[in-house]
């Protein structure tokens, strides 16, 4: 009883309230002003409408692909449905760092182990590539010395260059690392010294004439004016690393999500294959956001 | 010495087979402020260029302050035309880098600092120097630009139209700022222009050159109008009505429109 009787007080209350600022001599909304003049203003649009816009295509996709996979598998014997696979999913990720022995490990230690393969061999290929990509783009000499080479080697499929690591470092591990460092390294090079080629004249100009040592010219005008080109190199090259690591893993076993995935298919366990092609979608996903998100830190805006 | 500070004598100058410059010969005394008027194409740019020692003559002597010109130097300061700030350092890190080229090995980063706000506050934009070059208008952009020639305390100003891109109301007003920093500083100035108002307003001797290829000095107008000079008093001014018209006479009837002669 008393819950009822509350409730009416505070809608007296609010009525009340209502009034006054009814009585009040408030200024009405503009909105209201214009109407009374007869001026017929468009209806206010709803706030929510650009936050729905906004998530409502991409889970109108993603219901999508789940619709077409679950046709798939009521079609296919022995093709997991989303829920199986999703079931499977969560007693997988409720221990992914566990380890039995070297070929059964959790599929958080193969995720760490090639993102650790991707680093290393991404690293030293920065470390190579960016420095190499300016000295061709600031010296016409290297530059035409490089480009046949780079034109040549650049459409090699880094899996080619795998037997090549295995031969000389005789082991599968830095082999893995050493396609990395192949696949990653052109779009690094190519990006900076295109960079370092489009620096403006105008700026090239200002150094010339405020006589700048090479140094300041390194660091306050090629550098700067580089960087967004080579972000994206970076960004290209890590892209393709995700992309070949998978493959280079198949190829060179070990530990890696690589290698779990063509474990797990001569285990024929496919939903852990639908999972995994998952996880290395979501990595990929991730890595690439976050070199988007460095990417415009760092850029200055043109004008 | 002071009555020959720039001295140019001979100069030819040719890109590959086109032949831009004939026989430029030009002297600049020590404070004047020159003007280099043509048709665009001309080769003001180019001559500009050769005085700031971004290129090299084909032949023929440059001299500044009795050393002949053969590479760009801090006592050449130049405003670009379009400003050519650095879009990643802010008002104030652009001008400090000529300012720590020049002066950097002689003195402390205060005196350093010093120097910087003193330039920024010469064209108006102390308050502005923390600000990128994104973040200020067209006009505060080009005088950052004159604040960075200045602040290396340049024996010549070298400026290549420097209001070129800049509204009416805008351009007047920096032409203004202008005639008052060279009043104070009693700089030298070569200035490239296509304005003939901006020539007479601003000029000692406006130099005029004829179309390319080949362009030559077709003729100088010595401006004797009295200093400071004021836009609104001269406009009524039959002197300067006089050398406007001088100059008007050689770009349009004596040298034509470059565009006629290549539809003929």
């Amino acid at each position: 009883m008393s819950a009822v009787y509350e409730t009416i007080g505070v809608a007296g209350a609010a009525r009340e309230s209502a009034a006054s600022v009814a009585e009040a001599p408030a200024t009405p909304s503009r909105r209201a002003r214009l109407a009374a003049k007869g001026v017929r203003l468009a209806p206010e649009g709803g706030r929510l409408r650009p936050v729905v816009m906004k998530v409502l295509p991409p889970f109108l996709g993603l219901v999508l692909l789940v619709l077409a996979w679950q046709i798939l598998a009521v079609q296919n014997a022995g093709f997991p449905t989303p829920l199986e696979t999703w079931h499977e999913a969560v007693n997988l990720f409720s221990d992914p760092f566990y380890r039995k022995g070297p070929n059964d490990q959790g599929i958080g230690w193969n995720v760490l182990a090639s993102l650790r393969r991707v680093a290393l061999g991404f690293g030293m290929a920065a470390l190579v590539g960016i420095p190499l990509g300016f000295v061709i783009g600031r010296f016409s000499f290297v530059y035409g010395m490089f480009s046949p080479l780079i034109s040549l080697l650049k459409p090699v499929s880094p899996l080619a260059w795998l037997p090549i690591g295995l031969l000389v470092f005789k082991a599968a591990d830095p082999a893995a690392i050493w396609a990395i460092f192949i696949c990653s390294i052109w779009p690094m090079i190519v990006n900076t010294a295109v960079g370092v080629q489009r620096v403006p004249q105008d700026y090239l100009n200002v150094a010339r004439v405020l006589n700048l040592s090479e140094w300041k010219v390194v660091t306050r005008i090629l550098l700067p004016s580089v960087l967004p080109y080579m972000l994206t190199g970076v960004r290209l090259a890590i892209g393709t690393a995700w992309l070949v690591i998978v493959a280079a893993e198949m190829l060179t076993g070990g530990v890696g999500i690589g290698f779990w995935v063509w474990d797990e298919w001569n285990n024929l366990n496919v939903p852990h294959i639908l999972i995994a092609i998952g996880v290395i979608g979501v990595v990929g996903l991730v890595l690439e956001l976050a070199l988007v998100t460095l990417a415009k830190a760092v850029s200055y805006e043109e004008k | 010495m002071a009555s020959k500070f720039i001295d140019i004598s001979k100069v030819d100058m040719r890109f590959g087979q086109f032949h831009a410059l004939s026989d430029i010969n030009l002297t600049v005394e020590q404070g004047e402020f020159i003007t280099l008027i043509g048709h665009s194409g001309c080769g003001k740019s180019t001559l500009l260029n050769l005085i700031a020692g971004l290129n090299r003559p084909s032949s023929g002597v440059l001299v500044c302050s009795a050393r002949e010109i053969t590479g760009p130097g801090p006592e050449r300061a130049v405003v670009f035309q379009n400003h050519s700030l650095l879009p990643w350092l802010t008002c104030f890190e652009n001008v400090y880098l000529a300012v720590e080229r020049v002066f950097g090995g002689k003195e402390v980063r205060a005196q350093l600092d010093e120097r910087t706000w003193k330039a920024l506050e010469l064209v108006g934009l102390a308050a502005a120097g923390g600000k990128r070059p994104n973040e200020i208008s067209g006009g505060m952009k080009q005088r950052v630009g004159i604040a960075r020639a200045l602040s290396m305390e340049p024996k010549v100003l070298l400026m290549d139209e420097p209001f070129g891109a800049l509204d009416a109301l805008t351009r007047a007003h920096l032409q203004d700022e202008l005639m008052r920093i060279v009043a104070a500083t009693g700089a030298t100035v070569v200035m490239v222009t296509h304005d003939v108002d901006e020539a007479v307003l601003l000029s000692d001797r406006i130099v005029m050159m004829t179309n390319g290829p080949a362009a030559t000095v077709g003729g100088i107008v010595k401006v004797r109008l009295e200093r400071p000079r004021d836009r609104l008093a001269l406009a009524q001014d039959p002197l300067y009505i006089d050398y406007r018209t001088s100059v008007l006479e050689f770009l349009y009837q004596r040298q034509g429109r470059p565009a006629q002669r290549f539809a003929a």
